[in-house]
C-alpha cells in the first residue's frame, strides 16, 4: 500500500527550516522538544474529537469540558495524595499519578456517555442544533465545575520526580516534556494498532467513510458511536491531565480555552482521520513555540495562519478520509 | 405454489415532504433474477433502499422468506440474509480490498473456497488484494461491491445499477459474473437502466413509472415485445448496446 509521506516531510521541513532562525542548537532543540510535546497533548485532546466529527458527524463544542473534567477528576486525587506527589522518588509517585489518570479517564468517558444519550441523540444529523445543545451543555458542566470545586484557578505542582530538567550540553529538556511526548507516541502507536488491525477498528474507518454502508453489512452502528464517544472522552480526559500538570495549574474554562488549537488540529487533519490529527497536533505544537520565541506579537495567529495554508494545499486536511 | 423470497404489497415512502412509492406491488421468485427496470426517476433506487430499511415504508409490508421485515433496521435484515449493493457501490476508499471483504464477511474470515470462487468471479481482486479499494478502477470497485455482498451466501442480493458508468468490455464481464451467480440459485434483485445488460440475464421483470409498478411478467416475453418496451422504457433504453 502506498504511504503519503508529504505531511511527516512537512513536520521535518518545520523543524529544520527554524533552525537557521533560532540560530541556537540548544535553543532550538528546547523549541523543538516543547513543541512536540505540547503537540503530543494536543493530539491527545483533539484524536477523540476528529473521530466523534467523523464518524457520527457531530460538531462536539462541549469536547473542552471533557478536558476540565478530566483534569479536575485527575487533581482531586493528586491533591489527596500530596504525600506520594511530592515524595522524591518516581514509584511513589506513580502510585498517585497511576489512580489519577483512572480517574480522569472513567469520569470524562462517563461524562461523554451521558452527553451522547442525553444531549446528541435526539440531533442526530441536525448540526446546528448540535452546536447549540453542545454549547449549552458545556455551560451547564462548566458552572457545574465552578460550584463543585470553585472559581478560583487551582495550582497543581508536578510530582516531584517530573519536575526539572535533562541537560544535554547547553540544552535544557524539561522532564514533563519528554514524558508528554513518550505517552502522545504510546497513545498514538496504541490508536493505529486499534485501528488498523482490529476489525472494531476497521468498523470505524469503515464508519468515518459511509456509516450507511456499515449498517448495510449488518453491524448496528449505534453501539459504535455510543464506543467512539465515550472512548473519545476518555482521550479527552487524559489530554486534560496532562495539559493541567503542564500549565501546573487548573481551571473550569481549562478545556474551553485549548479548543480553538484543537479544532484547527481535527480541521488541518482531516475530518476522522487519527494520521492527519497527529501529524496536524505536531504542526500546530512546533509552529505555536518557534513563532513564540522568533516573533511573539504573530504567535497567537501563527497557527490560523498555518490552518490557511495547509487547506490551500489540500484543502480536505493532511490526510483526507472519503465520504 | 411456493411462497416467493421478497414480496412487496401497497409500499408507500415518503422522503421529506415527496412521495416517492405510491403503492408497490410484486414479488422476487425464489432463485431468480428480477430485473427492476424503469425512466431516471420511476423510484427505482427508493425501492431497492426501502426493501432495506435505509427509508421507512410509510404504509404496505415488505416480506422476505415468509415473514414481515417492514419495521426491521437495515443491520438486522442485513444478518437476516440480505445483501445490498447501492448505486454508488458503497465501497470503504480508505480500507484495502482484503478488509472491504473481512468486514462484509460478519461469520469469520471468508472461507477459502468461496473466496477462490470470488477470485475466479473478479480476478482483479485477487491481483489488488492488500492494495487499497479507493485505487481501483471503476470497474473494480464494482466488482469489488458485489464480491463483498456474496463473500457469504445470502438469501437475496439487491444490486442497484451494477453497470452504471462501466465500459462495455467490463458490463460484458459482469454478465458473466452474474450468470455465474445465478447457478448458485442466489435470489437476485437487480434496478438496471441498461436493457442489454436486463435483457441478457433477466428471468422476471418488474417495470416502474412515477413510484407504482406498471408491468410484471417474464423477460422473455418483454424482450420479444417491441412495441411493449417502447410504451414502457422509451426508446433510448432499448437502443444501449
Amino acid at each position: 500500500m502506498k504511504r503519503d509521506w508529504l505531511p511527516l516531510a512537512l513536520i521535518v521541513a518545520l523543524a529544520l527550516g527554524a533552525l537557521p532562525l533560532v540560530a541556537s542548537l540548544p535553543t532550538w532543540v528546547t523549541l523543538t522538544v516543547a513543541g512536540l510535546a505540547m503537540g503530543m497533548m494536543i493530539f491527545m485532546m483533539a484524536s477523540g474529537l476528529t473521530l466523534v466529527f467523523g464518524l457520527m458527524d457531530v460538531m462536539n463544542f462541549a469536547h473542552g469540558v471533557f478536558i476540565s473534567v478530566g483534569a479536575y477528576a485527575a487533581a482531586s486525587v493528586l491533591i489527596a495524595m500530596k504525600a506520594e506527589v511530592q515524595a522524591p522518588s518516581l514509584a511513589a509517585n506513580l502510585t498517585a499519578i497511576g489512580p489519577a489518570v483512572l480517574a480522569a479517564i472513567a469520569l470524562a468517558g462517563a461524562l461523554g456517555w451521558f452527553f451522547e444519550r442525553v444531549v446528541i441523540r435526539p440531533v442526530y444529523g441536525d448540526h446546528l442544533r448540535q452546536i447549540l445543545v453542545t454549547m449549552g451543555g458545556l455551560i451547564v458542566v462548566e458552572q457545574l465545575i465552578i460550584v463543585l470545586w470553585g472559581p478560583d484557578l487551582i495550582p497543581l505542582p508536578r510530582p516531584a520526580a517530573l519536575s526539572g530538567a535533562f541537560i544535554f550540553g547547553d540544552a535544557a529538556i524539561e522532564r514533563y516534556r519528554v514524558l508528554a511526548v513518550a505517552v502522545g507516541l504510546v497513545l498514538f502507536g496504541a490508536m493505529w494498532l486499534v485501528l488498523n488491525r482490529t476489525k472494531i477498528g476497521m468498523l470505524v474507518r469503515a464508519g468515518v467513510e459511509n456509516t450507511e454502508m456499515v449498517e448495510s453489512l449488518g453491524y448496528r452502528i449505534r453501539r459504535l458511536f455510543v464506543g467512539v464517544f465515550v472512548a473519545g472522552s476518555g482521550l479527552a480526559g487524559l489530554g486534560g491531565v496532562m495539559w493541567a500538570m503542564y500549565q501546573e495549574s487548573l481551571s473550569a474554562q481549562m478545556g474551553m480555552q485549548v479548543m480553538v488549537l484543537i479544532f484547527i488540529v481535527v480541521i488541518i487533519g482531516g475530518l476522522g482521520s487519527v494520521g492527519g490529527c497527529f501529524a496536524g497536533a505536531l504542526l500546530v505544537g512546533l509552529t505555536a513555540n518557534y513563532t513564540g520565541f522568533l516573533a511573539p506579537k504573530l504567535a497567537l495567529g501563527s497557527n490560523i495562519l498555518l490552518m490557511v495554508l495547509v487547506l490551500l494545499w489540500r484543502p480536505r486536511g493532511l490526510y483526507p478520509v472519503g465520504r | 405454489m411456493a411462497e416467493p423470497m421478497l414480496r412487496l404489497s401497497g409500499v408507500h415512502t415518503h422522503i421529506g415532504q415527496y412521495h416517492i412509492l405510491q403503492g408497490v406491488d410484486f414479488d422476487v421468485a425464489r432463485g431468480g433474477l428480477t430485473m427492476l427496470l424503469g425512466r431516471n426517476g420511476a423510484g427505482k433506487t427508493t425501492c431497492l433502499r426501502t426493501i432495506m430499511g435505509l427509508w421507512r415504508a410509510s404504509k404496505g409490508n415488505v416480506r422476505l422468506d415468509g415473514h414481515d421485515v417492514t419495521r426491521l433496521a437495515t443491520p438486522e435484515l442485513a444478518r437476516g440474509g440480505v445483501a445490498y449493493v447501492p448505486e454508488n457501490m458503497g465501497i470503504f476508499a480508505g480500507l484495502t480490498v482484503r478488509e472491504n471483504m473481512l468486514l462484509a464477511a460478519r461469520g469469520g474470515p471468508p472461507e477459502a473456497a468461496r473466496l477462490a470462487w470470488i477470485f475466479r468471479l473478479f480476478p482483479a481482486l485477487e491481483q489488488f488484494w492488500n492494495g487499497l479499494a479507493g485505487n481501483l478502477s471503476g470497474g473494480q470497485k464494482q466488482m469489488l461491491a458485489i464480491a463483498r455482498a456474496i463473500v457469504e451466501p445470502r438469501k437475496l442480493l439487491l444490486v442497484d445499477e451494477p453497470t452504471k458508468g462501466l465500459a462495455p468490455a467490463i458490463i460484458g464481464n459482469m454478465i458473466e459474473a452474474f450468470r455465474e451467480l445465478k447457478r448458485t440459485d442466489t435470489t437476485i434483485l437487480v434496478v438496471e437502466q441498461n436493457f442489454h445488460f436486463a435483457k441478457s440475464l433477466g428471468d422476471t421483470v418488474a417495470v416502474m413509472d412515477s413510484g407504482r409498478i406498471v408491468h410484471t411478467g417474464d423477460m422473455g416475453a418483454l424482450v420479444a415485445d417491441a412495441p411493449l418496451q417502447a410504451k414502457l422504457l422509451g426508446l433510448s433504453l432499448e437502443a444501449q448496446p
